[in-house]
């Protein structure tokens, strides 16, 4: 008896430390959390293995990305291209190495972009209520109402073709999603009682939304900023693909799929491949975003 | 020789307006001094406004509530005409305030020494080791079992009684000259309430500070208050100070609540509830709003509310029965069922 109440207080104070304490605790039991999701495991390995080969693999790579060569056009793969050539006798193996670089700037830029934006928007919003907060939700909902890639479409065709602005249009896409979640989460919050008790002692509205409010709405923060990179990785391409972001000769993957279009019967695995590469890294994100959700949510043991 | 007083409440009416025609009066003319260096107790029963009433002094009454009418002198100077940045000063470093969750009352995203630094921080010039060492200074006080553990440490590391401790410290940190409780001890063990009732009354001596209890246990306010205010429906029905309320209550509710509460010092066969409930809001007596509860009621307290009238030792108490206008036959309101 004694034994299982233990048990029980032990239990409830991982959890109690998963939820609250943010230090090296409960960074240590939301890691065992997530260990027993393999799914997520496999996506957190995936994305630190995206990020080391866009970081150093370009040093390792013994063919440029713009090394046209027409004798060697169209090539399946092979020892000395591993992923064979495009139609102008580039190497896709070192395109795609290169690509991952400017996919993971887009997906990251973006969502820090978007992600900035949406929480100071969904905090001034959920905290101060009223007028301000109906007006600021219009308009999100207005953002929202549109099918993102098409919102996006519609940005880049006002700011003009280039990876920047895919940038920008995939960060704009990517408020209200943000806005919304952080302003549900401040309403909940800023009715808990120790923001009352702040605000009894002088803290000021700066000093509660910040101090008080924020720390208690990163963790569906995290959750969304994850799974937004993925969404961001997956526009980006898309509009790259249809001509509107990253411009020939740029390495990016969603440029390489349309670059591999016409060759699609005879030369098949010039599209495959950026398609495969888009795939993964869209998969890793999801799965971990999936994953952290899980570890973040008290509800599951 | 006349008793200063630190905080005086005239005629404070705080309404929130739910849509055009339906107002809540939760706070309605409320008037009573806290004084100098004493501890004033503020009974009722849920919604008799008493909560509201230490949120409007400290002007944190939240949309769609606001102060419609009334002063609130502290130091003689209105809180209702401050400004916010003026009352954020006051806030925390003249007046403090606890609640009653210390489960909830704490981040617990914080270390309990970042959250009492915060305070510190916010009023006061401090260099971090000097906010270090006050902090430490501020668990030794509120006597936390080693502090020194303690400002590393989460909330949700500490027991309830200690998390109401930090909040005392928190709440102290600036020597506030009022300390406002609102009912402090009621999410708390009985051995541990004493001890944090015992704890606020040391520190009170020490500190020279006046303290607002909120409460609805007589038993509390019996141990630790000088004064006593008795709220009913929005409005005060019984001034007086501890022992006179106690020996000779005047109001039927005041009389309804201690004969409700088991008494050591009188012998009783049984307790007696007060029947009925508190009126909603919406539905608010004409008369006297104790009157449909009232077991002496009559045709002139459903009709008139009686006003607060001074009675001897200063005690103050809103019935008609203690007036010329009274029409009923006389009743003792009061009577010990038996003697000591």
């Amino acid at each position: 008896m004694a034994n299982q109440d233990e048990k029980l207080v032990k239990s409830e104070a991982s959890f109690m430390r998963l939820r609250t304490s943010p230090k090296m605790r409960s960074l240590k039991g939301f890691y065992r959390k997530l260990k027993r999701n393999r799914a997520a495991l496999v996506g957190g390995y995936l994305i630190i293995l995206l990020m080391i080969i866009a970081t150093i693999g370009p040093f390792f790579l013994s063919h440029g990305i713009n090394d046209v060569d027409y004798t060697v056009r169209l090539q399946p793969p092979s020892s000395e291209f591993w992923l064979g050539t495009d139609h102008n006798g580039r190497d896709i193996f070192s395109r795609i190495i290169y690509g991952a670089q400017i996919t993971l700037i887009v997906g990251f830029l973006s969502v820090i972009f978007g992600g900035v934006a949406g929480v100071v928007i969904g905090i001034v919003s959920g905290y101060y209520g009223g007028k301000i907060d109906a007006v600021i939700m219009r308009i999100m909902d207005v953002l929202l109402a549109f099918p993102g890639i098409l919102l996006a479409l519609a940005i880049v065709s006002i700011l003009g073709p280039s990876i920047i602005n895919v940038i920008y249009a995939v960060a704009i896409y990517s408020v209200p999603s943000f806005a919304r979640i952080v302003r549900g989460s401040t309403l909940a919050t800023k009715e808990l009682e120790y923001v009352d008790a702040s605000r009894a002692l002088g803290a000021s509205d700066f000093r509660l939304i910040f101090k008080h409010i924020l720390p208690n709405v990163t963790s569906p923060l995290i959750v969304q900023a994850t799974l937004s990179i993925a969404t961001a990785i997956l526009t980006a391409s898309g509009l790259s693909f249809l001509g509107l972001g990253a411009q020939p000769p740029s390495p990016e993957w969603g440029a390489m799929l349309n670059d591999g279009r016409g060759y699609m019967y005879d030369s098949g695995y010039i599209a495959l491949f950026p398609g495969l590469a888009i795939v993964l890294a869209v998969l890793a994100f999801n799965l971990f975003g999936d994953g952290i959700r899980d570890a973040l949510d008290p509800k599951t043991k | 020789m006349t008793v200063e007083n630190i905080l005086e409440i005239k005629n404070l009416k705080t309404y929130f307006s739910l849509d055009k025609d339906r107002v809540v009066k939760a706070v309605d003319g409320v008037s009573y001094v806290v004084p100098k260096g004493k501890t004033l107790g503020i009974v009722g029963e849920s919604g008799s406004g008493k909560s509201i009433t230490a949120l409007s002094v400290l002007r944190l009454v939240d949309e769609p509530g606001e102060i419609v009418d009334g002063e609130i002198l502290f130091k003689g100077e209105d809180l209702v005409k401050k400004k916010v940045s003026e009352m954020r000063k006051i806030r925390g470093n003249q007046i403090s305030m606890i609640f009653q969750e210390p489960m909830t009352s704490l981040n617990p995203v914080h270390s309990v020494g970042k959250q009492i630094k915060e305070t510190l921080h916010i009023h006061e010039d401090l260099i971090r080791q000097e906010a270090n060492h006050k902090a430490l200074d501020l668990l030794k006080l509120v006597g936390i079992p080693s502090p020194e553990k303690r400002l590393t440490q989460y909330p949700f590391e500490l027991s309830g009684g200690m998390r109401q401790r930090v909040m005392i410290a928190i709440a102290l940190a600036c020597n506030p000259e009022l300390l406002i409780a609102d009912e402090p001890t009621t999410a708390l063990d009985v051995t541990i309430q004493a001890q944090i009732l015992e704890l606020i009354k040391e520190l009170q001596a020490e500190l020279h500070m006046s303290v607002m209890l909120i409460t609805h246990d007589l038993g509390v306010v019996a141990e630790t208050c000088d004064f006593v205010a008795v709220m009913y429906a929005g409005k005060v029905v019984e001034y007086a100070d501890v022992d006179t309320l106690f020996e000779s209550p005047k109001h039927p509710y005041t009389v309804g609540l201690l004969n409700s509460l088991p008494r050591h010092d009188i012998k009783m066969e049984e307790l007696t509830p007060i029947k009925g409930m508190v009126p909603s809001p919406f539905e608010m007596p004409e008369g006297c709003r104790f009157a449909p509860r009232c077991p002496f009621a009559t045709a002139l307290c459903q009709e008139k509310l009686p006003d607060l009238e001074k009675k001897e030792n200063g005690q103050e108490v809103r019935c008609w029965i203690y007036t010329d206008e009274w029409d009923g036959e006389e009743v003792k309101v009061y009577e010990p069922n038996a003697t000591t």
